[in-house]
């Protein structure tokens, strides 16, 4: 038996950086570091501890679509200990809505082969978190999305997904699309050894018609939606602020009590 | 006036908050019409009828509650069939953000997620974000098919409005996808009597300053003299200090209360990405160069420890 594993992952702005937006009312790529959507390094981590843990063949493919930097975060997955990786690169794909990519994922999973597809809780750029949903709706498979707990097993994957008012325990036959979140567990540091090793491993270059998508289906043209302004936020107005020698607590009483809170 | 469609989130009848919120937006672009699933479907007809919900389209299936999100798709989808509205809104949670979108995809229209306002435009509704923690106001529409926006909590004042709420069941067969993810077993959060986090008109949050899940005892009673929710940094969450529902952050919960007090917070941008929306936001911190200052109204430079509870000893003795 084998056990192929699709990861997918997001290339983001440094959301430590500043963050803005081009003239195009897109993502603003050239004023700001790119790298790997730290909640994608949790999917990697868990397809690794599903590798880890299965007694199958297991492979794990890491997939991205996005401009030719997010080699980047190929080659970190890679590092991590992924086998290999595919890059959708299109200059079409500028501007592609959450819609269009999950088009471009499922055709792009489906081309690879799958039996299980991880992906992060959300990316940390436009952290919508319904990329995972969208791809299982057009596979036509299971979700088995935000789980903070996860496992394979006998063709069937479950896990936990801690939600509002309850935690529930999931089932469902593989294939299926799974989402984790950063409670479930911490991801590995690549090592030196995997840092080496990734430089070897193969990374396969698709774009749109080796997936049978036009053009048109995509890109800033194609979305679904358009983004009419991007306002930088106002900085707030500097507030008051003391220091406690204690009466800090009852100045801000004070404050609160002025504010009409208490 | 067009139909609305808005979807209903409630426990066993009990319609949250996040809704009447959405019933008051969907009245800018339309009449609402409401769709309210699963266990006590029926029962939530009054509070939405006293929100300006015209027709409450019900239906009630062990389906909602046996599996996940799919069988609520299709539901959405038979509503969204029977009424052919202007538009689809549902409440940004976890859940109602994966259901919009599969909706979405299978009407063939766009999706804008966490909109904070929503507003009538020429060419349908127009959705304003806040992006990048915050720090970006965004204004989008929908291109294609009928717009499915999902709404933030906090992001409207509730306005009743009488209307007729006339309650009607709803149609719906599963799809074969239905029963693909079935829950095995739920095991109910246990309710602590404050208020729900992300509905609160005051949070009180606490992170690794606090310095130990017994030191949350402080967090706890000024949130109690102020009737607030208790929200957390990710590193008091990760300490094991308190829940994660209680987590505050990008992958926590967002939050927009009139009122946030963060205590031993150093305001990360992660943490920022969940409360900067805050109306009114004062920390306590004993480090005077930490980020959250940049943020506050009002900032106490101290030891949490001496101010947290001389604030709450003041807080209930100007309550009496
Ligand atoms: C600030 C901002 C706001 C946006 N708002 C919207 C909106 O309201 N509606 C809309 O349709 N689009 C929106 N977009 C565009 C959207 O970010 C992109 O379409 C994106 O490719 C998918 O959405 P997401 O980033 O929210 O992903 P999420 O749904 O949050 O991502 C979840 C997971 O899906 C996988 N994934 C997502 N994108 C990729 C990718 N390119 N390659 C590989 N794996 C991926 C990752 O595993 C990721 O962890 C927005 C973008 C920005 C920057
Ligand atoms: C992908 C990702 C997602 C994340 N999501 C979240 C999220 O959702 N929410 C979140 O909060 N974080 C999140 N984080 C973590 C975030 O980056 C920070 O690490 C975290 O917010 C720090 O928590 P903190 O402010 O409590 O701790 P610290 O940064 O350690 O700050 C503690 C503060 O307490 C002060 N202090 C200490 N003792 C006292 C005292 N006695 N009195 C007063 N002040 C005192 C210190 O001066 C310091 O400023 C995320 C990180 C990543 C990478």
């Amino acid at each position: 038996m084998s056990l192929r594993i699709v990861v997918t992952v997001k290339y983001v702005p440094d959301a430590t950086g500043d963050r803005g937006f081009a003239d195009d009312l897109t993502l603003d790529r050239d004023d700001v570091d790119g790298l790997l959507s730290e909640l994608d390094e949790y999917a990697v981590e868990q397809a690794l501890q599903i590798s880890e843990n299965s007694d199958d063949d297991v492979e794990i493919t890491v997939l991205t679509v996005g401009p030719e930097d997010a080699k980047d975060a190929l080659r970190k997955a890679l590092s991590m200990g992924a086998d290999k990786a595919i890059h959708v690169e299109d200059d079409d794909l500028h501007g592609t809505d959450a819609i269009g990519t999950s088009l471009v994922l499922a055709k792009a999973i489906e081309k690879a082969g799958y039996d299980l597809v991880v992906s992060g809780m959300a990316s940390t750029d436009g952290t919508a978190g319904i990329v995972p949903a969208l791809v299982a709706e057009r596979l036509g498979v299971p979700q088995v999305t935000l789980l903070s707990e996860v496992a394979v097993a006998d063709g069937k994957v479950t896990g936990r997904r801690d939600g509002d008012t309850a935690s529930e325990q999931l089932e469902a036959s593989l294939p299926a699309v799974v989402s984790v979140t950063d409670q479930s567990g911490e991801a590995r540091y690549p090592s030196f050894k995997g840092i080496m090793a990734a430089k070897k491993k193969p990374v396969e270059a698709w774009d749109l018609s080796d997936l049978d998508i036009e053009a048109e289906e995509v890109g800033l043209e194609g979305a679904w939606t358009k983004v009419a302004s991007a306002d930088e936020r106002p900085a707030r107005t500097a507030g008051t602020i003391v220091k406690d020698e204690g009466e800090g607590g009852k100045q801000l009483a004070e404050f609160l009590a002025g504010q009409k809170f208490i | 006036m067009a139909e609305v469609l808005v979807f209903v989130d409630h426990v066993d009848g009990a319609v949250r908050k996040p809704t009447l919120e959405l019933l008051t937006l969907a009245r800018r672009i339309g009449d609402p019409v409401a769709v309210a699933l699963g266990n006590g479907a029926a029962d939530t007809a009054a509070a939405l009828a006293e929100h300006g919900a015209v027709k409450v389209l019900t239906h009630e299936a062990a389906e909602y509650a046996d599996y996940l999100v799919v069988p609520k798709v299709d539901a959405l989808q038979a509503a969204y069939d029977a009424v052919s509205p202007a538009a689809v809104l549902v409440p940004s949670s976890a859940e109602g953000k994966e259901i919009a979108a599969r909706l979405a995809l299978r009407i063939g229209s766009g999706i804008i997620t966490d909109a904070v306002d929503l507003e009538a435009g020429d060419g349908g509704p127009v959705a304003t974000q806040s992006v990048f923690a915050a720090s970006y106001t965004t204004k989008s529409t929908i291109s294609k098919g009928t717009p499915v926006i999902t709404v933030k909590p906090n992001s409207a004042a509730v306005e009743p409005a009488a209307a007729a709420g006339a309650v009607e069941a709803l149609n719906v067969s599963f799809s074969e996808q239905a029963t693909g993810t079935k829950v095995t077993s739920r095991t109910a959060r246990e309710s602590t009597g404050r208020p729900d986090l992300t509905e609160a008109a005051i949070v009180v949050s606490g992170g690794r300053g606090v310095n130990g899940a017994e030191n949350f005892s402080v967090i706890e009673a000024l949130a109690d003299s102020l009737g607030a929710a208790v929200g957390a940094s990710r590193a008091a969450v990760d300490a094991g200090w308190y829940p994660h529902s209680n987590q505050v952050g990008q992958t926590g919960k967002s939050v927009s209360p009139q009122l946030y007090i963060a205590s031993g917070i150093s305001g990360a941008i992660q943490h920022r990405a969940g409360m900067q929306t805050s109306k009114t936001i004062v920390a306590i911190n004993k480090d005077a160069e930490a980020p959250i200052f940049d943020l506050v109204d009002y900032g106490v430079v101290g030891d949490l420890f001496d101010v947290v509870p001389a604030l709450t000893e003041e807080v209930k003795t100007r309550k009496g």
